[in-house]
């Protein structure tokens, strides 16, 4: 078996997930907050012990039956949202950390240290103290003595989250470009992240796996709502009738060559949504919902207005124009060509 | 930089009150040192005898709390077995108990006739009495007080930086000595100078269990105790060579654990 085959449960923490993750490529974890992320890249990486499970790493086992293999014999390097460079130690003697801890000269280590730092373009910060770093370059170095360790897996724990806004574009793209062809796994709540740097994705929600598979597949097809939420769209769920999906909270119209009576699920941008106070005029090719307004929450330059089912987006204008408070009746309204429909 | 204090003005008033009530003692003391006479009496042979004997036991009790409180610090931080904290509380015990009661319980272990006096004695060893009991005595109170800051250093920092370095390879040694004695160097050193300082001062357990032969165990504090019958000048004079050294030590103290707060912040 090739890669990292992991199974493991943590009752403290309602943790039971299975996961596989083939040698060379990339896997994000996506969850909201206690779903289980953190404890997963633990148990990886040796600092958490599971109640039960097992886990290998290209034959050579983690954990598991009368088996446990302490972390600086795994050649897994943790990444966490805070650098956690050394304080007492030169930014050069932290990336020489690894190879030095692997039994390299001290010449040897702090060569490959001041490779990796070039890779990272943080070769002028060598001399100087974790203290004296922005969080953006202390997060360089990380990276840097992390990959200088030359680990076969690599764990990053929300890598970008605790960083400056302005760097992490940089950063994103220097992750990007280090994590080409190497196994990692990346715990994120950026559906961005998981765009630009995975290959699979796991989306975790309260102790287990909820769905898996390619990225783009995965966030552009979601097949849980939770999925959906976290990839931004509205996902309505039914079964497929002739022109369209029947769903709970009534019929979306839409192009289908799916079999009628199959499950599927209608994937709809809250952008596309056009929001009514009064009952449109339903036009042929549109679908028109009504829903009750539950919730109006400003995100950055558009509003949105969420319902129990559905939720759109609108500019501060239109929803000024709307009026509409909690309780309010409301119709959402979108055209076939916004709905992405497709079987479960 | 200075903040506006939120202080009310009582609770300075009540506070200048105890720092008053500290000095006072110390200064009303100086005002009693026969200054014409004062390096005549601390040059005396006795009081240089039990000087250089204070210091020698002290700096020797010092290097027994590193060697056994640094382990004992980095086991109680680090790990957790069943009845560790009855085992914390009992290593801290020293800290409350009366040092008198402190030199009959090492008595009682290691005495001529105690616990493990006897198999000593077999052995041709004697402890008590002797410089080794100062010692022992000594690092037997002064022990917590390592322990006790390192400790709470250890929690401090966390075991988070210990984490990653385990995940870059590091063995569970390297990780140590290279990353986690480092990061707690300077509350071994402020516990290692508040040990030094505690051991300087003690009295009760060095008394009962070392006794006070001049030169061999009677230690500076039991040489002024003795002094001020027959000589009080002499008494205050070297109680004053105490303060001076006891001060040296407090100020080298809030030098380290200042180094210890910036280099955690």
């Amino acid at each position: 078996m090739t890669g990292l085959v992991f199974r493991a449960r943590v009752a403290a923490r309602r943790f039971e997930v299975s996961l596989d993750v083939p040698e060379g490529t990339t896997v994000a974890v996506l969850g909201p907050n206690g779903a289980g992320k953190s404890t997963l890249l633990e148990l990886v990486a040796g600092l958490l012990r599971p109640d039960s499970g097992a886990a290998d790493w290209q034959g050579t086992g983690f954990f598991g039956e009368g088996l446990w293999l302490p972390p600086h014999r795994r050649g897994v390097a943790l990444l966490a949202q805070e650098a956690l460079l050394f304080p007492h130690l030169s930014v050069l003697e932290n990336v020489a950390f690894g190879p030095r801890s692997a039994g390299q000269s001290r010449a040897a280590s702090r060569q490959a240290a001041r490779r990796w730092l070039d890779e990272v373009e943080a070769g002028d910060l060598a001399d100087k103290r974790p203290g004296e770093l922005s969080g953006g370059q202390a997060q360089r170095v990380a990276i840097a003595r992390a990959l200088a360790a030359d680990p076969a897996l690599l764990l990053l724990d929300e890598p970008l989250a605790a960083l400056d806004i302005a760097v992490t574009p940089t950063l994103r793209r220097m992750l990007r470009r280090v994590l080409v062809g190497r196994t990692a796994i990346i715990v994120t709540h950026e559906v961005l992240d998981a765009l630009t740097l995975a290959d699979r994705v796991v989306v975790l929600g309260h102790g287990g796996v909820v769905e898996q598979g390619d990225t783009q597949e995965v966030l552009e097809r979601p097949r849980h709502p939770f999925t959906a939420e976290l990839a931004g769209l509205n996902l309505l769920l039914g079964h497929v009738v002739a022109g369209g999906l029947e769903t709970a909270v009534g019929r979306v119209v839409a192009a289908t060559g799916l079999a009628v009576g199959t499950r599927g699920g209608a994937a709809v941008r809250p952008s596309a949504i056009t929001v009514h106070a009064r009952e449109p005029e339903v036009r042929p090719g549109n679908t028109v919902l009504r829903v009750e307004v539950s919730d109006l929450e400003p995100r950055g330059d558009v509003i949105r207005l969420r319902s129990e089912a559905l939720f759109a987006d609108l500019t501060p204008a239109r929803a000024a124009d709307l009026d509409l408070v909690p309780g309010s009746a409301a119709w959402f309204s979108f055209a076939a060509d916004d709905v992405s429909l497709y079987g479960l | 930089m200075t903040t506006l204090s939120a202080v009310p003005r009582w609770i300075v008033a009540i506070a200048a009150i105890g720092a008053i009530f500290v000095l006072l003692p110390l200064v009303a003391m100086t005002t009693r040192v026969d200054w014409g006479q004062f390096f005549p009496l601390i040059a005396s042979p006795a009081s240089r005898d039990a000087l250089l004997l204070s210091l020698r036991t002290s700096l020797a009790a010092t290097a027994v709390c590193v060697v056994l409180g640094v382990p004992m610090s980095l086991v109680l931080a680090r790990t957790t077995f069943p009845g560790q904290r009855i085992v914390r509380a009992l290593v801290l015990l020293p800290l409350v108990l009366p040092p008198v009661i402190g030199g009959i319980a090492l008595l009682a272990a290691y005495g001529r006739m105690g616990l493990l006096g006897r198999t000593f004695e077999v052995l041709g060893i004697q402890i008590a009495f002797s410089t080794t009991a100062v010692v022992l005595a000594q690092s037997f109170v002064a022990l917590p007080f390592l322990v006790l800051s390192l400790e709470g250093a250890l929690r401090i920092i966390g075991t988070r930086y210990e984490a990653v370095a385990a995940t870059l390879g590091a063995r569970p040694s390297t990780v140590l000595w290279r990353v986690t004695l480092p990061l707690v160097l300077p509350a071994i050193l402020s516990g290692a100078v508040l040990s030094f300082a505690r051991a300087l001062g003690e009295f009760g357990a060095t008394l009962t269990f070392a006794g006070s032969l001049q030169g061999v165990t009677r230690t500076l504090p039991l040489e002024i105790y003795l002094q001020r019958e027959t000589d009080p000048d002499a008494a205050v004079a070297l109680a004053l060579v105490l303060v001076v050294v006891s001060l040296l030590v407090v100020g080298l103290t809030l030098r380290t654990s200042g180094i210890t707060r910036r280099s955690i912040l």
